[in-house]
């Protein structure tokens, strides 16, 4: 019997004292164990006992009841809860409706005087959860890091509020973690792993009929997943895109305001967001009460952003507020002009080096070094939210140097391998030359020689 | 008249005339099959243009995993015909293993091994081996993705093996992954080990073959052939063979230029539908058509002691076949010589076509 199966065997299951009584004894104890021939007789002894112990942990007549009931309302709980994340962590139907598992009648169970609470009323469900998760040093035993603000959190959100003034239909912990089959939030079955989310909220934000009383929107969901986060999230499985609760917070959700929405997407896109705040953009859009980032953006169908949004022509998103002659009219048209000229010369040494790549001659590092003018259009591209020609300027100019010396090297190796081809052709004729210049010496040799003969 | 005193004095120290009377007195026999007496020389040809190349490439050649793919990257885009020098050294590389096969197969269907050529012939299969060690030594040092993940499967097949195959598999590493530890070594084999060993079994199998003369095949023997001078009659059509050698490689180098791929990556993912150099394929499609398990067995284990059986058969090939006397054996031979032809051509290209 060895120690670690020992261990092994204890963890599981119990986290209870038999397993601390012996591992405080373990180092002496064991090391007597190890010893002797009793060694074997004394595991035995020890895992009669620990099962006896396992058993009567086990026990819960709240689930041996229930699970066995007809009607799937009551029978539900105790099925869902095998694979609650509480029931992972030693707790049980007790340690949070009260009552005592132990008792083989009903009655006896669900006695008020152990305790009983039976099924809490919607209002009280966020306390009802917070008995624990508000409480920082009981939940310090289960998860250290773990959040115990979440009920304080819920109660600024517009669903706390809303409860706390009476409505009934707003969503609590449990409309969203779900009952008794309560999953971590890392484990991708869990109603809000961040795959879910959308899903989750759409529950009621997309039930028109259920939303009605409050008459807010309800295509939110079914517009997000048409989105570029959306696309990220969903078809690149990129856990670190934002859904639902990356904007609007998730047990303190409310809408982002006018004021802090740029604050919401500059937790991501932190370098747009600073620069729209020294914009001419940021003053303007203030007086005018207009949102920062959705303006433009829209907020939860974002599309991809792309560059017919910028520029003067019919589409572009400038031109909804800037007439021909004003000076942002003037700007924007220039930004698109400079960023379209860069494209165009990637574009154009991206094309030769791969026609010199095509016939074979190693351009890597051009191509390389052609990257230098691609990073410059994604930095101007950004800097676009400075609505400053001048900064899209010092980005595009050097882009355009980088982009022409690649075009150049494309140039350079065309002419390397048409100087290769010529030199080949010259060569071969030499060769050629040389080798008829053998045959014919061959030719004199054996024109004077006799022929040998083998018997 | 100086000339003459030069040679005068270097014959009386090195015995040049009497070397040169040699040369002088060996002749060629010439008949229906003499065409295949070219690939030899040819293969030899092909072996010098790799050890010019090759020590020219050395001049910039840097043999570590941080410098080996941009150190061929300077050579190729920057070293004036860097560019010639690289592309030759890797056709011709192919080209000396495309000769060697066909000269191989051409001794073996001309019975060119047997009595007194029993040792040309095996010297000629360590060569072969020399050979093919070298191609697959060449072919990480450019230190690019193809190489690296084609030597980590090559290796791991060598690993494979019972036995022997988990150390052969750390010492041709240099420990358990392909490395740049594995880089340094494999550049030590090519440019020391195996060039050393070549020299010395490239020296005996030209003096054998200097020796004994060139075979005539037994079915020629009752019949009267011609012969031809060595010197100067065959080696000028060798030099004529070998200027249109220069030529090809030129042409390949310059219209093929050999391609340099990406830097060696050991994080990224294997390249999809990775293959072996050609002259590997025909094993390779063997080791993905065999069954996980054979009677028991690891098929792939079971097809790599097959293929090292087989190369040790190859050497007693003049020990079990002794003479044309024996019909029976003569004709067994020759069936499983276009057997083992065909089985290398068919399997090479199904390697290619999937």
């Amino acid at each position: 019997m060895d120690q670690y199966f020992l261990r092994g065997f204890l963890c599981g299951p119990l986290r209870t004292s038999a397993y601390s009584a012996l591992k405080m004894r373990s180092n002496a104890a064991y090391a007597e164990v190890r010893r002797g021939p009793q060694r074997n007789v004394l595991a035995v002894m020890v895992l009669l006992m620990l099962s006896s112990v396992v058993a009567a942990q086990k026990k819960s007549s709240c689930i041996d009841c229930h699970i066995k009931l007809d009607d799937p309302r009551l029978s539900a709980p105790a099925k869902n809860f095998e694979h609650d994340i509480h029931r992972g962590r030693g707790l049980s139907c007790n340690d949070c409706h009260g009552g005592d598992p132990n008792a083989d009648t009903s009655e006896a169970a669900k006695d008020p005087r152990k305790g009983y609470l039976g099924k809490p009323r919607t209002v009280d469900i966020p306390a009802y959860c917070g008995k624990c998760h508000s409480d920082a040093n009981l939940m310090k035993r289960f998860n250290p890091s773990l959040r115990v603000d979440q009920e304080s959190e819920y109660y600024t959100s517009v669903h706390g509020k809303l409860l706390k003034a009476g409505e009934q239909k707003v969503a609590t912990c449990i409309s969203c973690h779900t009952v008794h089959g309560i999953r971590a939030v890392s484990d991708p079955l869990s109603s809000v792993y961040p795959l879910n989310v959308a899903d989750t909220c759409a529950k009621c934000h997309g039930n028109a009929d259920y939303m009605r009383a409050f008459k807010i929107p309800t295509d939110q969901v079914s517009k997000f997943k048409t989105s570029v986060h959306a696309k990220a999230l969903y078809d690149k499985q990129d856990l670190s895109a934002p859904t639902c609760n990356d904007c609007h917070g998730n047990h303190g959700a409310t809408p982002p305001g006018i004021t802090s929405v740029a604050n919401v997407c500059g937790q991501c896109h932190a370098r747009q967001a600073d620069l729209f705040q020294t914009s001419p953009h940021k003053a303007a859009f203030d007086q005018q009460g207009l949102a920062e980032c959705i303006t433009c953006h829209s907020n939860h169908g974002i599309a991809a952003p792309n560059d017919q949004m910028i520029g003067t022509q019919q589409g572009a998103l400038c031109v909804n507020c800037h007439a021909n002659g004003d000076k942002g009219f003037t700007a924007a048209g220039h930004m698109r002009s400079r960023i379209d000229e860069l494209i165009a010369s990637i574009g154009k040494s991206n094309d030769i080096l791969s026609l010199a790549e095509r016939k074979g001659m190693e351009v890597s590092k051009p191509k390389f070094d052609l990257k230098g003018a691609t990073d410059a259009l994604t930095h101007a591209r950004v800097l676009i939210h400075s609505s400053s020609t001048a900064e899209v300027d010092k980005v595009v100019t050097p882009g355009l140097d980088v982009a022409n010396k690649g075009y150049q090297a494309g140039l350079d190796a065309l002419a390397e391998l048409s100087f290769r081809r010529k030199g080949l052709a010259v060569s071969l004729v030499f060769i050629l030359f040389l080798a008829l210049l053998v045959y014919l010496k061959i030719r004199q040799i054996e024109s004077r020689q006799p022929v040998a003969k083998e018997n | 008249m100086r000339a003459t005193v030069v040679k005068d004095w270097l014959d009386e120290r090195l015995s040049i005339s009497a070397l040169s009377a040699i040369a002088h007195k060996k002749e060629v026999p010439v008949h229906r099959h003499s065409i295949w007496y070219y690939f030899g020389g040819m293969t030899l040809f092909l072996f010098v243009v790799q050890v010019v190349t090759g020590i020219l490439l050395l001049l910039y050649y840097r043999p570590s995993a941080e410098n080996a793919f941009e150190s061929v990257q300077f050579i190729v885009t920057e070293v004036k015909f860097g560019w010639l020098i690289r592309s030759i050294h890797s056709w011709s590389a192919n080209l000396m293993i495309a000769t060697l096969f066909i000269h191989l197969f051409s001794v073996f269907f001309l019975r060119a091994y047997y009595r007194p050529r029993e040792m040309t012939w095996v010297s000629g299969v360590v060569l072969l081996f020399i050979v093919i060690c070298f191609g697959f030594s060449g072919y990480l040092l450019p230190w690019n993705k193809l190489a690296y993940f084609a030597t980590k499967v090559g290796t791991e097949i060598a690993g494979v093996v019972p036995i022997v195959g988990r150390p052969v598999l750390r010492f041709l590493r240099g420990g358990d992954d392909v490395t740049g530890a594995t880089l340094t070594r494999f550049f030590g084999f090519h440019v020391a080990v195996l060039p050393a060993t070549a020299t010395v079994f490239l020296a005996v199998h030209v003096l054998l073959v200097q020796l004994h003369g060139m075979s005539v095949p037994p079915s020629l023997r009752n019949q009267n052939v011609r012969k031809m001078k060595f010197i100067p009659n065959f080696l000028l059509r060798d030099l004529i063979g070998w200027i249109l050698a220069i030529g090809g490689l030129a042409a390949l180098a310059a219209l093929f230029p050999w391609e340099l791929g990406e830097k060696a990556d050991a994080f990224a993912p294997a390249p999809a539908g990775i293959k072996p150099e050609w002259y590997f394929l025909f094993m390779f499609q063997t080791l993905k058509f065999l069954p996980a398990k054979i009677l028991g067995m690891d098929g792939e284990v079971l097809g790599i002691m097959a293929f090292n059986i087989v190369a040790l058969l190859l050497f007693i090939v003049p020990f079990v076949d002794r003479g044309p006397e024996n019909r029976k054996r003569t004709l067994f031979f020759n069936v499983i010589g276009v057997l083992a032809l065909l089985y290398i051509v068919v399997m090479t290209v199904i390697g290619y076509a999937t």
